[in-house]
């Protein structure tokens, strides 16, 4: 970590194909700029002026050399947007079966959250060739979560969550950055990445005594606050939305996801589900971004009620639409929440832990 | 335009000069020549600051603990570098200074549309500057030039609506010169100069002026909205009171991408009157050079979202964004194979102007293609915020409007002022400007590619060797700043007395004197021909 480099260490799924991208980049400028300094030169001298009074030959162009420069760079710029466009869909797109991890940004440091409880401060283990999900968040100004030799960065940006994936490719400890200035401490807010084999991540998770799982926190949250007095009577309920689609008063259908549930704890106004009136206030600065994300790690572990009974609850297959709550005027017959087909697949016991599969 | 007659500058009665030397007729001059040359005392006073800035930055970080100053003055260090060399030196350099003394005189007019507003104009760049300087007497702040929200509206420390407000009323300044040279370029040129007998640099200043004008007022109107919400707390752009802090990243760069074209497409303009003077040649593909600048103009202020490849934009837009900024690539090439082929043939002369013209298209070629790495979505997301996007924008600015800049005023020192300067002095200044300006930036590149985040006061020990490079580069660069501002300042009494042409250049601003008159021509031009009629050119016995 602290050797001197020409060049990074490629530790991430994404890091070889972000360099191809760059080593391809490379080539073709330092042809160019090695085009250029050959012709200036040799025209400098081949064409040095011999007399103060020399008149050169008048030239005023050539079309289909003017053509040939337009074409053939526009070509090759083509290629690299067609090239790095492909790259940065791919590291967008979710990876299935990741462990999702919450990454809170705030001025200054990191703080990570373990699905089963583990808390980590500037640090950050995960286990070696495992998908990995950040759902990141900050709690005052725009950070940027940068690890370089995995060649991801995503700005955090307060407000909304922002997602990332990877799968750490090699074994070792990498830097963390920010990379957004944040203030004072943003040259302090760095930190350590460490990549463990998947046994060893697990006794090392183990090795941590968590004072309370998120999803308990989230759980004395979701009852001192007294969210059930509205959520399953007045209000939609939260048992199976996690992944659900929700049907909004405007028509339009959203995916309730992370985004989704921060979105409505802080700005409850700018979705409506729909036939459901506008009553909830907004908790913006009532709840920290942390208890937000034990509060969404609670509301992940709430499962449909309206689910076939059976043995244990299975981590996936597709939730049923929930009844309307009968106190409620139902308009048409347009189901409240369309069924997720198919949900996002979790690993078990990473977002469901045994003892709050039952509501 | 077919003889270049000799008259001796110092021998006709009177000069823009040596008309009066009062400070009054200098503070209240409606001649554009002497507005030229206030701007020129102005940013080269905010470039010594700015410069210091930077020189104390490079100073702070030879280790990696820092140095020098504590993190809160190394932030508000960094800051005021940027917004000095941006707003009070690189967008101002060359349309005002270069552009107000050349533009009316390449146009053959007797000033610009507007003498009175031109003045105003410096007057408005004098008391933003004014408010600039004072919040750094009272200490500065710490956003960076960029005033990303919320940092900059709630979290920032320091005098936040001093520096705003200096910008805000230095973006009239920019405004009202951007109108002047509209106006003049479209009413006041003279008979038979046609559009496509202008020089390039008019192309390019005017491309300039649209940008200002269009541009500029999005920056006024950001900026306020930041001084609102900052002191009066009314949410716009900090969530915490419903605001959303990307709107103020889509407004800040839909002015601040097109600032980077109001910053480089003068310094086109003066590269192509380089290039065609010292290889004596009409530039190759004239009309490409001149459209090349337009669109840019136009393909500019569509790639402003480049800057927010990480800042959580929809995929979409970001290839859409991406695409943009790959094709405002295509006319900045044009321009760099036409400079290239006029040197084919032509008869070139290794003078200080030239030097600095040369310079120029390697540093910018270097500052394009790392542009366009930038652009491609899949490097950005390693590389940006890092030292690659320093030393990118740096190639850029520094590099390619820099070099320009200070090739243009090395060409027309003489027409400025009636004297040369020393051409040794000048190459040797030219040279040392160009290997510490590569030994301070490449090793920024290897740094920025291994992670090293951009704004830190302290790093890691393993980028300690580049950032040393560096360093030690910075040393060199000032040193080949210094340079200039000796030599030019002795020309101006020791220096000797030029005629109207010294460089055996066409132009209509090499047929008057040097100094050029008051009213610039002793009788109004009238052009017959092209603006690059080297071919035929003839030499009287002069110098």
């Amino acid at each position: 970590m602290n050797q001197f480099r020409l060049f990074p260490e490629e530790a991430s799924n994404l890091a070889p194909q972000v360099d191809a991208i760059f080593w391809f980049e490379m080539a073709i400028s330092a042809f160019f700029v090695l085009l250029f300094i050959v012709l200036i030169v040799t025209f400098a001298i081949r064409y040095r002026r011999r007399s103060e009074s020399e008149v050169p030959p008048r030239i005023e162009g050539n079309l289909p050399l003017e053509v040939a420069w337009i074409v053939i760079p526009f070509a090759m710029l083509l290629v690299m947007f067609y090239w790095g466009g492909l790259v940065y869909v791919r590291a967008k797109r979710p990876i299935e079966n990741a462990t999702t991890l919450n990454v809170l940004g705030k001025q200054w440091m990191w703080k990570v959250q373990h699905p089963e409880g583990g808390r980590e401060i500037n640090e950050m283990h995960v286990p070696l060739g495992r998908p990995v999900k950040l759902v990141m968040a900050s709690q005052d100004v725009i950070h940027d979560f940068s690890i370089p030799a995995f060649r991801i960065k995503q700005d955090v940006i307060p407000g909304a969550y922002m997602t990332q994936w990877f799968v750490p490719t090699q074994l070792g400890e990498y830097r963390l950055f920010c990379s957004q200035y944040c203030g004072n401490g943003h040259s302090q807010m760095i930190g350590r990445i460490v990549v463990m084999n998947a046994s060893d991540y697990q006794a090392w998770l183990a090795g941590f005594v968590p004072d309370e799982s998120p999803s308990a926190a989230g759980k004395r949250l979701f009852e001192s606050w007294g969210c059930a007095a509205c959520h399953g009577q007045r209000a939609p309920t939260m048992a199976g939305l996690y992944q659900s689609k929700v049907l909004l008063s405007d028509g339009s259908i959203v995916l309730a996801d992370e985004n989704y549930l921060h979105e409505s704890i802080l700005e409850p106004a700018a979705k409506i589900v729909a036939s459901y009136p506008p009553i909830m206030p907004s908790y913006r600065n009532q709840l920290s971004e942390e208890q937000i994300f034990d509060l969404i790690e609670y509301i992940k572990t709430m499962q449909s009620v309206a689910r076939p009974p059976g043995p244990g609850i299975p981590p996936t297959g597709p939730i049923a639409p929930m009844p309307a709550p009968s106190t409620l005027p139902v308009t048409g017959d347009s189901p409240r929440r369309i069924p997720n087909n198919p949900p996002e697949r979790h690993p078990p016991g990473f977002d469901i832990p045994s003892n709050l599969k039952s509501p | 335009m077919t003889s270049i007659p000799y008259i001796p500058a110092y021998a006709t009665a009177e000069t823009y000069l040596n008309r009066s030397y009062r400070i009054r007729s200098w503070l209240l001059t409606v001649d554009h020549k002497r507005i030229g040359i206030l701007f020129m005392i102005s940013i080269t006073l905010f470039f010594v600051v700015g410069g210091a800035a930077a020189t104390l930055i490079r100073l702070h970080l030879l280790s990696p603990a820092g140095t020098l100053v504590r993190v809160e003055t190394y932030n508000r260090l960094f800051t005021l570098h940027g917004v000095i060399m941006v707003w009070f030196f690189l967008i101002p350099s060359i349309p005002t200074v270069l552009g107000n003394f050349l533009l009316p005189i390449m146009v053959g007019a007797r000033d610009v549309a507007f003498p009175k507003l031109n003045l105003a104009s410096w007057y408005l760049f004098i008391i933003g500057g004014s408010f600039t300087i004072l919040a750094m007497i009272f200490g500065g702040t710490d956003t960076g030039w960029t005033f990303y929200t919320p940092y900059s509206s709630q979290f920032a420390n320091g005098h936040v609506i001093l520096v705003i407000t200096g910008i805000f009323v230095v973006g009239f300044s920019s405004i009202l010169t951007g109108i002047n040279f509209i106006v003049t370029v479209h009413q006041m040129r003279a008979p038979g100069l046609t559009w496509f007998r202008l020089p390039l640099f008019v192309w390019a200043i005017y491309a300039t002026s649209v940008v200002q004008v269009l541009a500029t007022p999005v920056l006024a109107i950001t900026l306020a909205l930041v001084g609102i919400e900052r002191i009066w707390r009314v949410g716009i752009f900090d969530p915490a009171v419903g605001g959303d802090p990307v709107l103020f990243q889509h407004m800040f760069w839909f002015y601040s991408h097109p600032a980077v074209y109001i910053m480089i497409l003068p310094a086109f303009g003066v590269e192509s009157e380089l290039i065609a003077a010292f290889s004596r040649k009409r530039p190759f593909g004239y009309g490409f050079i001149a459209m090349s600048s337009v669109a840019i103009a136009i393909i500019g202020f569509l790639v402003w979202a480049h800057h927010m490849f990480v800042s959580g934009i929809s995929i979409y837009a970001g290839l859409v964004f991406s695409l943009l900024s790959m094709i405002v690539a295509v006319p900045s090439a044009i321009k760099v194979f036409n400079w290239i082929a006029t040197l084919y043939k032509g008869s070139i002369a290794l003078k200080t102007p030239m030097l600095y013209a040369l310079g120029f298209i390697g540093l910018f070629v270097i500052g394009g293609l790392t542009g366009v790495m930038l652009a491609t979505l899949g490097l950005d997301m390693h590389v940006h915020d890092t030292y690659f996007v320093i030393a990118h924008f740096h190639y850029i600015m520094v590099g390619g409007a820099v070099m320009a800049y200070m090739g243009g005023i090395h060409y027309w020192w003489p027409k400025m002022t009636g004297r040369s300067y020393s051409d040794f002095w000048g190459r040797i200044a030219a040279i040392t400007i160009f290997l510490g300006f590569n030994l301070t930036f490449f090793p920024q590149f290897v740094m920025g590619y291994l992670g090293m985040p951009r704004r830190y006061a302290m790093y890691p020990p393993e980028f300690a060797v580049y950032n040393i490079l560096s360093s030690a580069g910075a040393s060199i660069l000032a040193a080949g700043y210094l340079l200039p501002l000796i030599y030019l300042t002795l020309s101006l009494k020791y220096g000797e007395r030029v005629g109207n042409n010294p460089w055996g250049a066409v132009g209509l601003e090499w047929e008057t004197s040097s100094p050029p008159p008051v009213h610039n021509f002793h009788k109004p031009p009238v052009v017959t021909d092209e603006a690059y009629a080297y071919h035929k050119l003839k030499f009287t016995p002069e110098s």
